[in-house]
């Protein structure tokens, strides 16, 4: 293990870890004695740390985590086996032993893996089973009773998967998919000035942060009163990822783009509550990992579960203030402490709207709950020509208006209107088909490439972009020909 | 200019994307003194071109007009020029999510073929990143290391014109992730097992045909490879039209409950895209599926490599 020393490695306290069992997954800040819940078992994590990220761990008793060496395959030998299924009888009797023994056998500690053997020498029907019968039987006992877990590093491919599977409501049911075009079609990469706006609980901007490797500069619209990162922090980033992010409220963009913007009319509340998520990026919060533990059963629609998110980010930031202020009030130093920092918020946020000011970033990535018409129309402003743009989705429509109302404002080419269509398969020797059940939708992009527009020849350009929004065959001709 | 790095304006050398329109473009070396036809009319590199910023709408000869562009890898894998079948976009998407690919990883990739995913997986690992590609056609590995110099990328790729399931990647234990575009991955899976870090690492094939991937999943097993997965993705486009249906005469019974619901000055419909300009139609936004698209560009197996 000479490879063994680099750092990211090995699981250390206080980082950010995934754990993972088959396709489920959760993201779990790695503390002592800290008990966890996953897939109805529970743990601790403190024999995980110093491990190797990958490893895979049976959980024994007293929620200890042992480090399982080897894939022991020791199916059964018994390669006894039916033809077919026509003398196999749903009784409920097929198997002699009681759901009291399988309890007492758990109890005395005997490991999964011999409880599944007790199971198949106590099924009658198992030998009349065919063999591929037999193979899914197993499995799905194994999964039943071998407490196993693997511990993973985040990533991108992790956590908008353990999203979309476990959330889909607080990453407006975005697909991993659909992240991935957008990712790709935005042109993301370490160098580059981005803007993205999501409400998306973060993972949006996570995924870009990772794809420009802390290297570029990122600024992050939000909405109220600040950018929501609980799955950015999921990703563990190292610290200097932060220093060029940036964030910028939403409420301010129309005062930046008319020249009228100033912190003077800035509220002080919301500034809080931007510190406050800047704080807890570095390490994991504990509470949005309690938040994410409870919220496992899924929510209706969308909004629903956005305002859930939102009022609870909401009392955190809260009661944070309130505390905040209490001390304030008692303590003098905390008030100069408070105002040292408010300057510095200030000071930040003029830097920002100075970024903005340029209007050459590199990008926009939009994914928000919001009508993405309005978002585009200013955000594109700050973008510098020949460069892409994305916007996400849930719903076709807007979309829809939005292509109409960009093809009317100009600077912009090579619009284009997509979904993804994702399927996986059930691969076997002679056995392969696509799975029972597919995603129904991920969600829409509307991607497209700024280019320098010539306002004072708005005219022309409105008509030429009215002419190419609709390519009926006839009016293709007449543009070639105008052209 | 470089794959990896925006410039701001048009520079003698720099690889440009001239587009025309409706997903009409094509790629041009800048060069001084150098011209370039289009159906619009002529180009001049020297006065039209160079010192413009990316973005910009330059007129031809004849009066008409194009954009000229910065490249990227997707605009590159709209343009190349074809040496083989290419990887589109929306594989390469989730192929880049799916290996966990970022600033600074190293990839082993076989064949180069045309360098469509070439360009995207440098651009994705720059600047820190490698990309080692192993191509078996001579002159493919040739002209892939040519474009590679011209784009600015040169030293973030290796290329090597070698069999991969006979010679593997000529590199062991460096890679966080491997890539097979060949016509027999299994018989490579064991030098991508090798070349990966002995930590572990992603791999992923791409192949046609179901045949294929069965013996390479037969094989990703038999190397101890697991989280083996299997899938298909396709891009819908859809095209934005305005269309007008026609309301049916049903011989209207009374004047007042004619037509429910499709009676666009009935106040439930404001807000809605339909707006009823002529009597007798209801127009509206449609995103209209293309009447043909890919149904199948090939199966991803993707897996990864384990520790134990």
């Amino acid at each position: 293990m000479e490879a063994g020393t680099r750092p990211g490695l090995r699981i250390c306290e206080g980082d950010c870890a995934v754990l993972k069992r088959d396709d489920v997954f959760k993201a779990v800040p790695v503390l002592r004695r800290r008990k966890i819940i996953f897939e109805k078992q529970w743990f601790y994590l403190d024999n995980a740390i110093g491990h190797i990220y990958g490893t895979t761990f049976e959980v024994t008793s007293g929620g200890n985590l042992q480090p399982k060496q080897e894939m022991e395959e020791t199916t059964p030998e018994t390669k006894e086996a039916g033809t077919d299924n026509r003398n196999i009888v749903d009784d409920g009797k097929s198997q002699k032993l009681t759901h009291d023994d399988i309890k007492a056998l758990k109890d005395k500690g005997i490991k999964g893996q011999e409880i599944v053997q007790q199971l198949i020498e106590n099924s009658t029907t198992f030998r009349d089973k065919t063999e591929f019968a037999q193979d899914k039987y197993i499995k799905k006992k194994k999964k039943k009773y071998e407490a196993v877990i693997t511990i993973v590093r985040p990533s991108t491919r992790i956590l908008s998967t353990m999203y979309y599977a476990r959330e889909p409501g607080k990453i407006n049911h975005l697909r991993y998919d659909t992240l991935a075009q957008m990712l790709t079609l935005g042109n993301i990469h370490a160098g580059n000035k981005m803007i993205v706006m999501e409400t998306c609980a973060g993972l949006v901007l996570g995924a870009v942060m990772e794809r420009m490797g802390g290297c570029g500069s990122i600024i992050q619209m939000y909405p109220g009163g600040g950018p929501v990162r609980a799955a950015t922090s999921c990703f563990g980033f190292p610290k200097h990822f932060f220093n060029n992010l940036h964030e910028f409220p939403l409420s301010k963009v129309d005062s930046l783009l008319s020249g009228t913007f100033s912190t003077e009319t800035l509220p002080s509340e919301p500034e809080d509550n931007a510190l406050v998520e800047e704080e807890s990026n570095g390490s994991i919060d504990e509470k949005q990992a309690s938040i994410q533990e409870t919220e496992e059963e899924s929510t209706e629609t969308a909004m629903e579960s956005n305002q859930t998110e939102e009022q609870e980010t909401m009392d955190i930031n809260a009661e944070d203030i309130g505390f905040k202020e209490n001390q304030g009030k008692e303590n003098k130093e905390n008030v100069r402490e408070k105002q040292r920092k408010q300057q510095e918020r200030r000071k930040k946020l003029i830097e920002t709207a100075a970024l903005l000011r340029e209007k050459n970033a590199d990008g926009l990535i939009v994914a928000s709950k919001f009508h993405p018409t309005p978002l585009l129309l200013s955000l594109l402003e700050f973008v510098a020509p020949s460069r892409p743009f994305v916007v996400y989705c849930q719903y076709k429509e807007p979309l829809l208006e939005c292509y109409t109302k960009l093809r009317e404002r100009g600077g912009v080419i090579n619009l284009k209107l997509s979904e993804t269509w994702l399927r996986s398969y059930q691969v076997l020797p002679d056995r392969s088909h696509p799975k029972l059940t597919m995603s129904g939708g991920g969600g829409y992009l509307l991607s497209g490439i700024t280019v320098v527009s010539d306002k004072s020849k708005c005219d022309s350009s409105n008509l030429e972009a009215l002419k190419m929004e609709e390519p009926s065959s006839k009016k293709r001709k007449v543009q070639d020909l105008h052209c | 200019m470089s794959f990896v790095e925006y410039g701001d304006t048009i520079k003698n050398g720099d690889t440009a994307i001239v587009f025309l329109g409706h997903e009409s473009m094509f790629p041009v070396k800048v060069q001084h003194g150098t011209v370039t036809q289009t159906k619009y009319g002529v180009i001049r590199h020297s006065t039209d071109l160079i010192g413009k910023k990316y973005g910009s709408k330059v007129t031809c000869s004849k009066g008409g007009w194009v954009f000229i562009l910065h490249p990227t890898p997707e605009l590159w894998t709209m343009n190349l020029p074809h040496r083989t079948q290419i990887l589109y976009s929306t594989d390469i998407s989730i192929i880049t999510m799916m290996l966990e690919l970022k600033p600074g990883s190293v990839v082993c990739e076989s064949g180069t073929g045309s360098g469509s995913l070439s360009h995207a997986l440098i651009r994705t690992v720059a600047p820190t990143g490698h990309l080692y590609t192993v191509e078996f056609h001579q002159q493919r590995a040739e002209k892939a290391r040519e474009e590679f110099r011209e784009h600015g990328v040169e030293h973030l790729v290796t290329v090597t014109n070698q069999d991969v399931c006979k010679n593997g990647f000529g590199v062991s234990n460096i890679a966080d992730a491997v890539f097979l575009d060949i016509p027999s991955p299994w018989e490579a899976i064991g030098h991508a097992k090798s070349a990966l870090k002995a930590e572990g690492g992603r791999i992923c094939s791409f192949s046609p045909c179901i045949e294929q991937v069965q013996r390479t999943c037969l094989a990703m097993e038999e190397h101890g490879f697991t989280e083996i997965n299997t899938l298909e993705i396709l891009l819908r486009v859809y095209n934005v039209r305005t269309i007008s249906l026609q309301i049916p005469d049903l011989g209207k019974a009374s004047e007042d409950n004619s037509s429910i619901g499709f009676d666009s000055s009935n106040p439930s419909n404001q807000g809605s895209p339909c707006t009823n300009l002529q009597q007798g139609t209801v127009q509206f936004k449609s995103g209209v599926p293309l009447r043909e698209m890919v149904g199948h560009t090939g199966y991803l197996t993707f897996a990864t490599k384990s520790l134990f």
